[in-house]
């Protein structure tokens, strides 16, 4: 079982909202979907829930299409938050559950087994405007996964919350994907996607600029950075082919390659010109790669 | 079919426990008492001037209108007394504390000049029968004078036969018109004050379920088709739900009020609807009509009220979208109204056919008989067509409406809903 995307693009009247778009979620596996706003990742989720038809390609969840599925399947957590706010939090958690396809107990039950989880028994009778934004949020993502969808969908899950509440929830998460849901979530923050996925794809603009495992992407991403701390300047560095910048600060120069085969030339370059002190390549974060792909356009 | 069940039950539910079904149906039941109990609460603070008693100071100089006129009210029930008084006092101040008006009678009995004089005039009632009670005195003298018997006059006043009948197969004879004219003024407030309560709460329970973002989730469960319909199911009940009550509390209140009569419904409702009460004569068919007019109208009305809920983003923006509905309706109360007085006109001919106004107008052609079955049948089908056709472009801009958060006009955002809801594939 696991969720197919094919060369999938959608179209809102002639503007383009996701072209091309392919990627692979295996039954069990966290996938981060990244990308500015406005990159098509909302569009992309509401391709895979079913609420849009694209224009090209095919979406199947164990071959199924997303319309087909019902929809105890998907689970759904919508980048802007917010449910009834005059109800309170047990009754229309019933109600959103019992539109689900669950009954009536079922949902008591599952939802009081997360609000123990989340240490949040005490607000089961509240209106859910009584609520802080942190409980506010758990109690949407209670309602997202309470039918245990085989399919979770997360947008932008950990947004306005402090760091006890992402833990909370990251647990949460991490425990969802241990029972064997399959999670596609998109963020800004690049240290939860690191921290969170196996796999992922980085969108700009509405079309995919890396995909793949997170060691792939790195690997892939050949550009390289070299910490220098010298005693003499480093500008000339920049003549050298294959050096995209040089950035001179107060205690070190950083270098920017093309490639790894660039490194040595830099590091011949050095020789005889005087002392150093630090020659370092760095790995590139997923920070620096999402600015570079991401960024781009805009740059 | 589950899912449209628990969204009706959801939105009746939410409704009917909330704070201000509570207080707009309290206030409509006391309103409806007010208007049913008018009468006695006016007499509660005002006498009524018919049963008040008054007396009055009389200066007669024919020395015999005096006599009569008292003689005439004694025989009557004694609500008004007379008193003779001095004419050299008569312009006494005081005049006024022991006696509600003065009269001054000159001339004779049977050409008398009368001369009517109290603190105010603007009651009209006793200066009226005093009036007309001098004038019979008079008439009756000079009957007597002139010596023509009293047979003779009746004869000359005896009231001619004049008859009426219509000749068309549809229609309706008086008692029936009036019956329907009652069941058409019923029917025109009843779907203009449904469309205008009940369509604003389908379009702004829409609209609040968007802002608030819980849509999201809504839409991830149900299709847009079972929503719609469940909310405007919902919501129709509420209406019902709340008629009832108003109904209810109506029956009761004629009940409490009907010391072997009904309340005297109020001039401005017309002696037809009087009438139609207290003959208590009821059309089965003609009710059923209106009934079916009704749930064709709400449907119709809260529909659109659903689809144009779902363009607006911020629930500020609903009173604005649902506008042009509401001039719809504002615009069919008017032509009936227009109609009711004259329902042959090409204009109520035309409007009759109109879906948006068919509900009112076409029920009141009928009900008026001015509509052949037919025509009665074939506005059903132009009515129950028009639905469907809404209910479709409804859905579909529904689906995509509740989707976008952007704002622009309306014919633009309609424009942009059914775009993010083409489901058409591109080649």
């Amino acid at each position: 079982m696991s969720l197919i995307i094919q060369s999938v693009s959608k179209k809102y009247g002639s503007k383009l909202a996701v072209e091309n778009l392919s990627f692979e979620v295996n039954r069990g596996e966290m996938f981060g979907l990244l990308g500015r706003n406005g990159a098509g990742k909302t569009t992309t989720f509401r391709l895979m829930l079913g609420l849009l038809k694209a224009n090209q390609g095919t979406i199947t969840w164990g071959n199924v299409t997303p319309s087909k599925l019902t929809s105890r399947t998907i689970g759904y957590l919508p980048e802007e938050r917010g449910l009834y706010p005059k109800l309170k939090v047990m009754q229309q958690l019933i109600y959103l559950g019992r539109l689900k396809g669950m009954t009536k107990q079922e949902v008591k039950d599952e939802v009081t087994e997360w609000l123990r989880k989340f240490e949040a028994l005490q607000y089961e009778n509240k209106r859910m405007e009584q609520l802080s934004k942190g409980n506010q949020q758990k109690i949407q993502f209670i309602a997202s996964v309470m039918h245990k969808p085989e399919l979770l969908i997360l947008d932008e899950p950990f947004s306005g919350l402090d760091p006890i509440n992402i833990d909370v929830l990251k647990k949460a998460v991490f425990d969802l994907r241990d029972r064997g849901t399959t999670i596609v979530f998109s963020s800004h923050r690049m240290d939860h996607v690191e921290s969170l996925c196996e796999n992922l794809s980085i969108l700009n603009n509405g079309q995919q600029v890396a995909y793949g495992s997170l060691q792939q992407i790195k690997a892939a991403y050949r550009s390289r950075t070299i910490r220098i701390q010298s005693d003499f300047p480093l500008g000339y560095l920049l003549e050298l082919e294959g050096v995209l910048d040089v950035q001179e600060e107060a205690h070190e120069t950083r270098v920017v390659v093309q490639t790894e085969s660039v490194v040595n030339v830099v590091f011949e370059a050095l020789h005889n010109k005087g002392n150093v002190q630090l020659f370092a390549v760095e790995e590139p974060t997923l920070h620096d790669i999402f600015i570079d792909k991401a960024g781009s356009a805009h740059a | 079919m589950r899912n449209i069940g628990l969204v009706l039950w959801h939105t009746f539910y939410t409704k009917v426990v909330s704070k201000t079904f509570f207080f707009t149906s309290f206030f409509m039941i006391l309103f409806m008492s007010i208007i049913l109990n008018i009468e006695a609460i006016l007499d509660f603070f005002d006498d009524d001037p018919e049963t008040s008693v008054y007396s009055v100071a009389v200066v007669d100089e024919t020395e015999e209108l005096f006599i009569e006129l008292e003689h005439t009210f004694t025989e009557r029930d004694e609500t008004i007394h007379f008193e003779q008084y001095d004419s050299s006092i008569a312009k006494d101040e005081e005049v006024f504390d022991r006696y509600d008006a003065l009269l001054f009678i000159e001339g004779t009995v049977d050409h008398p000049v009368a001369h009517y004089e109290a603190p105010s005039i603007n009651q009209s009632y006793l200066p009226r029968i005093l009036e007309s009670e001098i004038q019979s005195i008079a008439e009756e003298k000079r009957i007597e004078q002139s010596g023509i018997s009293e047979e003779v006059i009746d004869n000359i006043a005896q009231p001619v036969v004049f008859s009426l009948e219509a000749s068309d197969d549809n229609a309706r004879s008086e008692a029936e018109l009036d019956q329907a004219r009652f069941f058409v003024y019923i029917l025109l407030f009843v779907i203009y004050f449904t469309v205008l309560f009940l369509g604003n709460m389908i379009a702004s329970e829409v609209a609040t379920e968007k802002s608030s973002r819980v849509m999201e989730l809504l839409i991830t469960s149900t299709s847009p088709a079972q929503q719609m319909f469940g909310k405007i199911l919902g919501v129709g009940l509420v209406g019902l739900t709340q008629y009832s009550i108003i109904f209810l509390v109506a029956l009761v209140t004629f009940g409490m009020g009907m010391d072997g009569s009904l309340p005297q419904v109020s001039g401005n409702v017309g002696q037809a609807e009087q009438d139609m009460i207290q003959e208590a004569s009821f059309s089965l068919e003609l009710f059923l009509l209106a009934f079916v007019y009704f749930v064709l109208g709400y449907f119709l009305y809260a529909t659109l009220a659903a689809m144009l809920g779902s363009l607006v983003t911020r629930i500020e923006d609903v009173g604005l979208a649902v506008g042009p509905m509401n001039m719809l309706v504002i615009l069919a109360l008017l032509i009936s109204m227009f109609s009711l007085g004259n329902p042959s006109a090409t204009i109520t001919t035309v409007t009759s056919y109109i879906p948006f106004f068919t509900p009112m107008i076409m029920f009141l052609r009928v009900g008026m008989g001015e509509a052949s079955s037919f025509e009665m049948i074939l506005s059903f089908v132009l009515l129950i067509g028009s639905i469907v056709i809404l209910m479709v472009i409804a859905t579909r801009v529904y689906r995509g409406g509740v989707l976008l958060y952007s704002q622009g006009r309306l014919v633009e955002m309609i424009k942009r809903a059914l775009i993010v809801t083409n489901r058409e594939k591109d080649n």
